[in-house]
């Protein structure tokens, strides 16, 4: 059974609505749409800037579900050794790794063509939102040493979606792919969940392109948010936090500025609508990824 | 109010059948017994718990993985355990294909939000088994719980044999057999400040939820909330791990647990909406979206 088909009958069992008598139809419907679902898939794009392919192997990592994914939801339409295609081709989805050396003018020029050629720019890892590791560049590398200044893409295009993390998940990426492709070609329910799924990642996006474990102390301990959980240590991907009182003490100097921290706080976005549908949403992922 | 208890299948009154734990447990032994109970049967690995820290009655989380090790983490310590720092490290370090997990609301809200989404908890979503979540009106900061100790009650911390916070007041039991009672309105002000934007009093995402109020001393109120808290209660009653009382015949009741529920939720909607004008102007940060 397709993911569509699967959102429904989960969300009209778990009796979330009264449209129970609805659900037939929209069955009949979605059985239709899968007959041929090769013509509905999404096309997708994974644009590698200056990153180190970690994402992509995060991406990769999702094993037979990025299969199925391939299957039956998205094309995967452009991507360096992965589709055979030369230059950035008109896309659904732009999954962007890796920040932008503004010091190669190829680098500059695709990003902005990844822009007006996708219609929805992902940034995907904190290289691509936040700088993350790049931030760190004082260039000097062989051949190229002159390749010093790198920043993140929403600091040259307009970015849409933001997926922090070094790397992010393959389960997190998984996600975002199934909500675009709810997104773009889901009915009115289902275009209402991906929306609030993806609206804190939008927010995110919009919010800027800075990141630090800082952001835990200015945005959440700061302001009386914090109730001491441990998410955020446990989303560290170099071990730079630990717990004093019961707050997150981070080791500044060892943070690389991914952003993961920050976007796995319970206290930095947080939505009743989706977090407590968690069971019918997950089941229906994992489901259609079978 | 209209759903101030989430979402549950069952609701009983109910305490575990084993002495052992119930010798120092807050109240049922629920959490203590699920557990046990999970890790023989295979249901779980090994289960993230509140143990013993370098003070006394300072938590630290640990990953218990014998009956001995959550023996040793029963009872309530009233002050902050970040008991999700150890998720990821769970199924790494410790290497757990199917973790359990106790804690707050609040900590049941970070694991479900973590597993929709895990920007950093790489292969945690699925690994995650058993959640138990337990009642929670607020929490402390450690230095909060040493100066209501110390201070307030006039008690050594390390001589301290439990306590509790029930009937209004917060109660420090000492070995040698002080009992001393500090009214709620004293230590009020000593809370943690992230709880009272807390919107949920009785875990309503955990799998199976349970805390003391609403049943008999010695007793713990449990919800079971979903498929998976039904499977894993269903088999430990059936296993003879509890005895249980259905929830309508016992005092005080869901009647109770409603009404403090709402006290705390419309308490903390208060707070939140304050926040929109805490300044001049100015804003404070709201997390709900």
């Amino acid at each position: 059974m397709g993911l569509l088909g699967l959102l429904s009958k989960l969300f009209h069992k778990s009796g979330s609505s009264a449209k129970s008598d609805t659900g037939a139809v929209k069955m009949v419907e979605s059985k239709r749409k899968e007959e041929k679902s090769v013509a509905d898939k999404i096309t997708v794009g994974h644009v590698h800037m200056s990153g180190c392919t970690g994402c992509l192997v995060s991406l990769a990592d999702n094993y037979g579900g990025l299969l199925t994914i391939l299957d039956r939801y998205a094309d995967l339409v452009y991507g360096l050794t992965l589709a055979d295609v030369r230059h950035i081709p008109k896309m659904d989805v732009a999954l962007v790794e890796g920040s932008c050396c503004i010091n190669d003018k190829c680098s500059v020029d695709e990003i902005k063509e990844t822009r007006e050629k996708a219609a929805v720019v992902v940034a995907v890892g904190g290289c691509a939102c936040y700088g993350n590791i790049t931030r760190f560049c004082r260039g000097g590398q062989q051949n190229q040493p002159q390749h010093e200044s790198f920043l993140p893409i929403g600091d040259l295009i307009k970015v849409d979606v933001y997926i922090p993390g070094c790397a992010p998940t393959p389960q997190m990426i998984r996600n975002v792919c199934v909500m675009a492709y709810l997104l773009l070609k889901g009915n009115a329910e289902q275009k209402a969940l991906a929306t609030s799924y993806l609206k804190p990642l939008m927010d995110l996006a919009a919010k800027g392109t800075e990141a630090c474990f800082c952001n835990l102390m200015t945005e959440v301990i700061n302001q009386g948010l914090c109730m001491g959980c441990g998410s955020c240590a446990a989303a560290c991907p170099v071990r730079a936090i630990t717990h004093e009182y019961g707050k997150p003490q981070g080791q500044r100097d060892l943070c690389i500025k991914c952003g993961a921290c920050y976007a796995q706080c319970p206290r930095s976005f947080y939505s009743f609508d989706v977090v407590n549908n968690y069971e019918a949403i997950l089941g229906a992922i994992n489901g259609a990824l079978q | 109010m209209a759903n101030e208890l989430g979402n549950y299948k069952t609701c009983v009154s109910a305490r575990s059948t084993d002495k052992e734990i119930l010798k120092c447990s807050q109240d049922g032994g629920i959490v203590t017994q699920l557990f046990a109970f999970a890790l023989e049967e295979g249901i779980i690995d090994g289960a993230i718990v509140a143990g013993p820290g370098e003070e006394p009655w300072r938590p630290q989380p640990m990953v218990a993985m014998s009956k001995d090790e959550l023996l040793a983490a029963r009872g309530t310590k009233y002050n902050i355990s970040p008991n999700v720092s150890f998720i990821k490290e769970a199924t790494r370090s410790f290497g757990l294909d199917k973790v359990g997990i106790v804690g707050t609301p609040c900590q049941m809200q970070a694991i479900r939000k973590g597993m929709l989404y895990p920007f950093g908890w790489r292969d945690v979503p699925d690994k995650i088994a058993l959640a138990l979540g337990i009642f929670c009106m607020e929490n402390f900061p450690y230095q909060s719980i040493v100066q209501l100790v110390e201070d307030h009650a006039g008690q050594k911390l390390e001589n301290v044999s439990k306590m509790n916070i029930g009937k209004g007041k917060f109660w420090v039991y000492t070995d040698r057999g002080a009992v001393v009672d500090l009214p709620l309105k004293v230590t009020h002000k000593y809370e943690q400040p992230g709880c009272h934007v807390c919107l949920d009093y009785v875990a309503n995402l955990a799998d199976i939820s349970t805390g003391s109020v609403g049943s008999p001393d010695g007793w713990s109120t449990v919800f079971v909330r979903n498929a998976k808290g039904e499977t894993v209660w269903t088999k430990a009653v059936a296993a003879g791990c509890f005895e249980t009382k259905p929830i309508e015949q016992v005092k005080p009741g869901l009647e109770l647990v409603t009404k403090l529920a709402n006290e705390k939720i419309t308490k903390n909607q208060k707070t939140i909406a304050g926040r929109a004008s805490f300044g001049a102007g100015k804003a404070l940060r709201n997390p709900y979206i």
